[in-house]
């Protein structure tokens, strides 16, 4: 089973993402920027990081990459597609996904370890874990308050594409974004689209899969968490379904 | 070689974090009776040529569809100078 990782100008968590592929059980795929092609790969992951600097807006230029017409058209036709921060906010500028990012409301970079609800157990990304289950993994940005209008959230929240809410319970972070790291609207941590495919989210299932590398998790020891793992599982299962 | 100047801002209903940043910084320096402050982004595109209805129209799309996202943002003018 391969699953590629684009690297683009600027990606950082590219290396991680593909550890987490092959700690998950499948062949990691290192793709281009440039490439016009996806080398067979069964699914892809945008990987985290600054692609282009952030310059105009958080993924607005890496968009345009050739390597992501053929990403655009591979999700359409159904591969998996996961955007991760970064990611996500290139999924958002393809319009793969609805609405967009914008600064943190409290105007700062936050990095903390995060409980996220999984909501929807359904995606391609998200059908190891058990629905209502709060998982803990890293978040780490600047531009990750989810907007969208007042229609997009409606339709969001009707038809359960609101994959991931920001919980309760994280160790710290400023005053009034105890739960919600950003502002983001409706504590939105992560979508899908409509034939749940494609899953956006800002924070970094990547960055806890393998244990003493992950976030501490309450009562198990420090560093112990790889809740992570599970949106890796998870597509290896869709793919094999 | 004349310059097309495009403007684009924050839609209004858009939380605007930069501004309000810019806003609560004023005070502090003295400048008072500012109510609120919105940060947009001014684009210079020097244009070869002269700018038709056409250049203008495909400049018009270059706008709205990389210069800005109209999820979070307008295009609020676009101005023809010659130089």
């Amino acid at each position: 089973m391969r699953i590629g990782v684009v690297t683009f100008p600027g990606t950082l968590d590219d290396r991680d993402a593909l550890r987490a592929v092959r700690l998950a059980g499948a062949e990691p795929v290192a793709l281009w920027h440039g490439d016009e092609g996806l080398q067979d790969v069964e699914a892809v992951v945008l990987p985290g990081g600054f692609s282009y600097g952030d310059y105009l807006r958080a993924g607005a230029i890496s968009r345009f990459a050739p390597v992501m017409d053929r990403v655009v058209d591979a999700a359409n036709g159904g591969m998996p597609v996961l955007g991760i921060c970064n990611g996500f906010q290139i999924l958002c500028e393809t319009h793969l996904l609805p609405g967009a990012m914008i600064k943190n409301a409290h105007r700062s970079f936050i990095c903390r370890d995060q409980p996220l609800a999984v909501e929807n157990v359904e995606t391609a990304w998200t059908r190891s874990y058990e629905a209502g289950q709060v998982i803990r993994i890293p978040l780490k940005n600047q531009d990750g308050q989810y907007v969208a209008d007042e229609r997009t959230l409606a339709q969001l929240e009707d038809e359960g594409r609101v994959v991931f809410r920001y919980a309760a319970g994280a160790t710290h972070g400023p005053a009034g974004f105890e739960q919600n790291p950003n502002g983001s609207r409706h504590d939105i941590a992560g979508v899908t689209n409509a034939a749940g495919n494609v899953v956006g989210l800002m924070p970094h299932p990547e960055h806890a899969v393998e244990t003493g590398f992950g976030p501490d998790e309450p009562g198990a020891g420090t560093r112990t968490g790889t809740d992570g793992l599970g949106m890796f599982t998870s597509v290896l299962r869709s793919l094999v379904a | 070689m004349p310059r097309v100047v495009v403007h684009v801002m924050p839609k209004p209903e858009i939380l605007d974090p930069q501004g309000k940043a810019v806003a609560a910084a004023l005070p502090r320096l003295g400048f008072e009776g500012i109510a609120s402050v919105r940060q947009g982004k001014r684009f210079e595109l020097e244009v070869e040529g002269e700018v038709t209805d056409e250049v203008l129209a495909s400049l018009r799309e270059a706008a709205e569809t990389l210069l800005s996202n109209p999820v979070i943002e307008d295009v609020v003018s676009i101005d023809v100078e010659d130089a």
